[in-house]
C-alpha cells in the first residue's frame, strides 16, 4: 500500500468528523442530531480500523469494534429511548446564533490547524494530521456544549468530543491498549450516570432543559 | 508489596462490601475500619517502600499526598459516622442511600489513592475519573433541585476537564515516543522523567497547556471553577471536607509531575508564568466573592478557590523556597478546611440551615463548636499561631525577594480574603443566638485532632519534616 493512499483516506475519514461536527452545531432537531452523532461514531470506527491496518497494529481493531457497537449503536439507541420515553423526539430546540457558531467553529479549526501542525512537524504524517483534527474535533464539542442549552443535546455535544479524543489517542502510534479500554469503560459509566442524571431531572422537573435547573442558583438573593 | 495492597485493597474491599451490608451502625464502623486500614498501609510506606514497578511507583513526592489523603480520608469517616446518623434520623438520607454512599465513598478514596501511586499518566488519568464519578454521584445523593443542579454541573465541568486532560496525555506520549519508543514505557512517570530533556519541547508546551487546563478544572482554578462551590454546597458535608481537603490535591498533584517534566525538558515554555497568572486570578477572584456569600458551605469553598490559587501560585514561583511553601500551605490548607467543614457540617445540623443570616450566637449556644470553628477560621484565614500563618508568610517573602508586584497583588488577596472570613465569622460565632440551640451530637475527635496538628505545625515543624520537605521541593524545581 502506497503513503500517500493510506494518508488520504485517513484524512479523508478524519475530515468527515469535523463535517459530522459541524453537522452537529446547527442541528437543531434531537432526534437528526442523535443520528448526526451516531454517524460520527460511525466514521471514528472506521478511522480507527484504517489505522488499525496502517500501523499494523491489530489491538486498534478492538478499539474500533467497541466504538461501533457502543458508541455508533447502543448509545443512540439507548439516547434514542431517552428522547422517546420523556416525550422529546419531536421536540425544536432553540439553538440560537447558528451562523455565529459555524463561523466560531471555523475559527477554532484553524487555530488547532495553526497550533498542532506546527508542533508536530516532527511526527509521521499519518499521525500529525489526524491528531490536528481530532482536535478540531475536541473544540468543536466543547464549542456545542456552551451553545447548548438542552442536556440531552450537551450530552451529545459532550460524546462528540470524546470521539475527537479516541480519534487522537488511536492516531498516538503504538499508544498502550490500557487507555482505549479504560476510555471505553470511562464512557459506559459516564453514560450510566448520564442516565440516572436524566431520569433524575424527568423525575423531578418535568423538563431537560438545563434552563430549568439555571433557575435553581442554590443561593437566591 | 504489603502497604500498597493496604492502599488500594481496603478501600475496593470496603466499598463491595458496604454496597452489601444493611445496618448504619455497622456500616459507619467499616467504612471507618477501611479507611484506617488504608492510612495504616500509608503509614507503612513511610518506613518502607517498594520498588517502582510498571504501573506503580512510590517516590518522596507521592508518599505525602498519599499519607494526607489516607489520615484526612480517616478522620472524614470519623466524622461521617456522627453526621450520617443525623441525617438518617432528620429522613434526609434513606438507608438505601446510605449503603450506595459508603460503597462510593470508599470507592472515592480507591480512585484517589490509584491516582496517587500509579506510574503511568494513562492510569492515573482513569484514577481521576473514577473518583470524579463516585463524587459526583454523592453531591446529587440528597436528589434536591439544588443538589441535582449542583451534581450535573460538576459532571459537564468536570468531564469537560478531564477530557482535555486526556488529550493533553495523549500529547505527551506523542512527544515521548520518539524517544522512548511506543507501549507502556511511553507512559511511565519514571521513563518518561529520564528522558524527558529528548522530547519536542514545543509538543510538550501544547500538552502542558492541555493538561493545565484539564486538571487545573478539577484544581478549581479561576475560570474553570464554577463547579466547585455548588459541589460543596450541595452534597453531604463529609463530601465537601475530602473534596476540598483531598480531591483538589490530587488534581494538583498531576499537574505538579506534569511540571517536573516540562522543567527536565530544555527548551520548554516555563510553566511558571501561566500557574503564576491561573493562581492570583483565583486568589483574587475568590477573595472578593467571599464577601457576597451567605450560604456558609459556600462561603468555605469560595475560600477553597482562594487557598488552591495561594497554592498553585508558589508551586508557579518555584525555587525551593517556593515549592517548600507550597507544598506546606496544601498540607496546612487540607487539614484545616476539612476541619472547618466538620465543625460547619455539624453547625448546619443544628442551626438547621446553612444560611448565614439565621445563624448567630454559636460561642454561646454550643461552645465547643463554636469556638473550634472560630479556630478553624482564624486558621484558614492565615493567622498566627497556625500553621497556614507559616505557609502564607513563606509565600509572600519568596515572592517580595524576587516579584515585589506580585507579591503587593498577593497580600492585597489575602487581607481581602481576610477581612471577608472575619466578617461572616464574627455574625457566626459571636453576638445574639439565632437559629438552633438543640444539642449536637457531635463527634469533636477528628476536628480538634486537625486543627491540634495545624497549630503544632505554626508553633514548630520537626527538623526530619522539613529537610524532607525541602527535598521534595528540590525535585520539582
Amino acid at each position: 500500500m502506497s503513503g500517500g493512499l493510506s494518508l488520504s483516506v485517513a484524512n479523508t475519514l478524519a475530515g468527515l468528523m469535523v463535517l459530522a461536527s459541524f453537522l452537529m452545531i446547527y442541528q437543531d432537531r434531537l432526534s437528526a442530531l442523535i443520528n448526526v452523532l451516531a454517524a460520527h461514531a460511525f466514521v471514528l470506527a472506521l478511522a480507527v480500523a484504517w489505522q488499525a491496518h496502517v500501523q499494523d497494529a491489530p489491538e486498534l481493531y478492538v478499539t474500533a469494534a467497541i466504538t461501533l457497537g457502543f458508541k455508533a449503536m447502543a448509545l443512540p439507541m439507548a439516547l434514542r429511548r431517552i428522547i422517546v420515553r420523556l416525550g422529546l423526539h419531536r421536540e425544536i430546540e432553540a439553538v440560537t446564533g447558528v451562523g455565529l457558531t459555524v463561523l466560531a467553529g471555523i475559527g477554532l479549526v484553524a487555530l488547532s490547524l495553526d497550533v498542532m501542525l506546527p508542533v508536530t512537524a516532527h511526527a509521521d504524517p499519518l499521525t500529525r494530521e489526524d491528531v490536528t483534527l481530532a482536535l478540531s474535533v475536541v473544540l468543536l464539542g466543547l464549542l456545542m456544549m456552551v451553545t447548548r442549552r438542552n442536556a440531552v443535546s450537551q450530552v451529545a455535544a459532550f460524546l462528540s468530543l470524546e470521539n475527537g479524543i479516541d480519534l487522537a489517542a488511536a492516531a498516538a502510534q503504538g499508544m498502550p491498549m490500557v487507555v482505549e479500554i479504560s476510555v471505553a469503560f470511562s464512557l459506559l459509566v459516564a453514560f450510566l450516570v448520564i442516565g440516572i442524571f436524566l431520569f433524575r431531572i424527568r423525575e423531578r422537573f418535568d423538563s431537560v432543559d438545563v434552563r430549568a435547573l439555571d433557575a435553581f442558583r442554590g443561593e437566591r438573593r | 508489596m504489603i502497604a500498597l495492597a493496604g492502599i488500594l485493597g481496603a478501600p475496593l474491599i470496603g466499598a463491595a462490601l458496604l454496597a452489601a451490608i444493611p445496618g448504619y451502625r455497622l456500616s459507619a464502623r467499616c467504612n471507618v475500619l477501611a479507611s484506617l486500614v488504608a492510612f495504616a498501609a500509608a503509614l507503612l510506606l513511610l518506613h518502607h517502600r517498594p520498588q517502582a514497578g510498571r504501573f506503580m511507583l512510590v517516590d518522596d513526592l507521592n508518599v505525602v499526598f498519599i499519607v494526607l489523603s489516607t489520615f484526612v480520608g480517616f478522620t472524614t469517616s470519623l466524622f461521617s459516622a456522627s453526621y450520617i446518623g443525623h441525617e438518617l434520623a432528620t429522613l434526609r438520607l434513606t438507608p438505601a442511600y446510605l449503603r450506595f454512599y459508603h460503597a462510593m465513598y470508599q470507592l472515592m478514596m480507591f480512585g484517589m489513592n490509584l491516582a496517587l501511586v500509579s506510574n503511568n499518566i494513562g492510569l492515573m488519568w482513569v484514577a481521576v475519573e473514577l473518583a470524579t464519578l463516585s463524587t459526583v454521584m454523592m453531591v446529587g445523593i440528597y436528589r434536591t433541585h439544588e443538589a441535582l443542579e449542583a451534581a450535573w454541573k460538576y459532571f459537564i465541568l468536570g468531564s469537560v476537564g478531564i477530557a482535555l486532560a486526556l488529550f493533553g496525555t495523549i500529547l505527551v506520549y506523542l512527544a515521548a515516543r520518539p524517544v522512548v519508543g511506543g507501549g507502556l514505557d511511553g507512559m511511565a512517570w519514571t521513563v518518561l522523567l529520564m528522558h524527558a530533556a529528548g522530547f519536542d519541547p514545543a509538543l510538550l508546551d501544547v500538552a502542558f497547556v492541555f493538561l493545565l487546563l484539564g486538571y487545573g478544572t478539577k484544581v478549581g482554578l479561576a475560570p474553570m471553577h464554577a463547579w466547585l462551590p455548588d459541589a460543596h454546597a450541595e452534597g453531604p458535608t463529609p463530601i465537601s471536607a475530602v473534596l476540598s481537603g483531598l480531591l483538589l490535591n490530587v488534581a494538583l498533584y498531576a499537574l505538579l509531575r506534569f511540571k517536573m517534566l516540562l522543567a527536565a525538558c530544555p527548551g520548554g515554555i516555563a510553566p511558571g508564568p501561566l500557574m503564576i497568572a491561573l493562581g492570583l486570578a483565583s486568589l483574587l477572584f475568590a477573595s472578593l466573592m467571599l464577601y457576597r456569600r451567605r450560604d456558609i458551605k459556600r462561603l468555605f469553598a469560595y475560600s477553597s478557590i482562594e487557598h488552591m490559587g495561594i497554592i498553585v501560585f508558589a508551586f508557579g514561583m518555584a525555587g525551593p523556597l517556593g515549592n517548600f511553601a507550597g507544598l506546606l500551605q496544601m498540607v496546612m490548607h487540607s487539614l484545616t478546611k476539612s476541619a472547618i467543614f466538620f465543625s460547619v457540617g455539624h453547625v448546619a445540623q443544628v442551626k438547621g440551615t446553612q444560611r448565614i443570616a439565621e445563624m448567630g450566637g454559636l460561642t454561646e449556644s454550643h461552645p465547643l463548636l463554636g469556638w473550634g470553628l472560630v479556630a478553624g477560621v482564624a486558621a484558614i484565614a492565615g493567622m498566627p499561631p497556625f500553621g497556614v500563618f507559616t505557609s502564607e508568610f513563606l509565600v509572600i517573602s519568596s515572592t517580595f525577594a524576587r516579584a515585589p508586584l506580585l507579591a503587593v497583588l498577593l497580600v492585597l488577596g489575602l487581607l481581602l480574603a481576610l477581612g471577608a472570613l472575619l466578617l461572616r465569622l464574627s455574625s457566626v460565632a459571636f453576638g445574639p443566638v439565632r437559629g438552633g440551640t438543640g444539642p449536637t451530637g457531635a463527634s469533636f475527635v477528628p476536628m480538634f485532632a486537625h486543627l491540634a496538628l495545624v497549630l503544632v505545625a505554626g508553633i514548630y515543624l520537626p527538623a526530619p519534616l522539613v529537610a524532607w520537605f525541602q527535598h521534595i521541593a528540590a525535585l520539582l524545581g
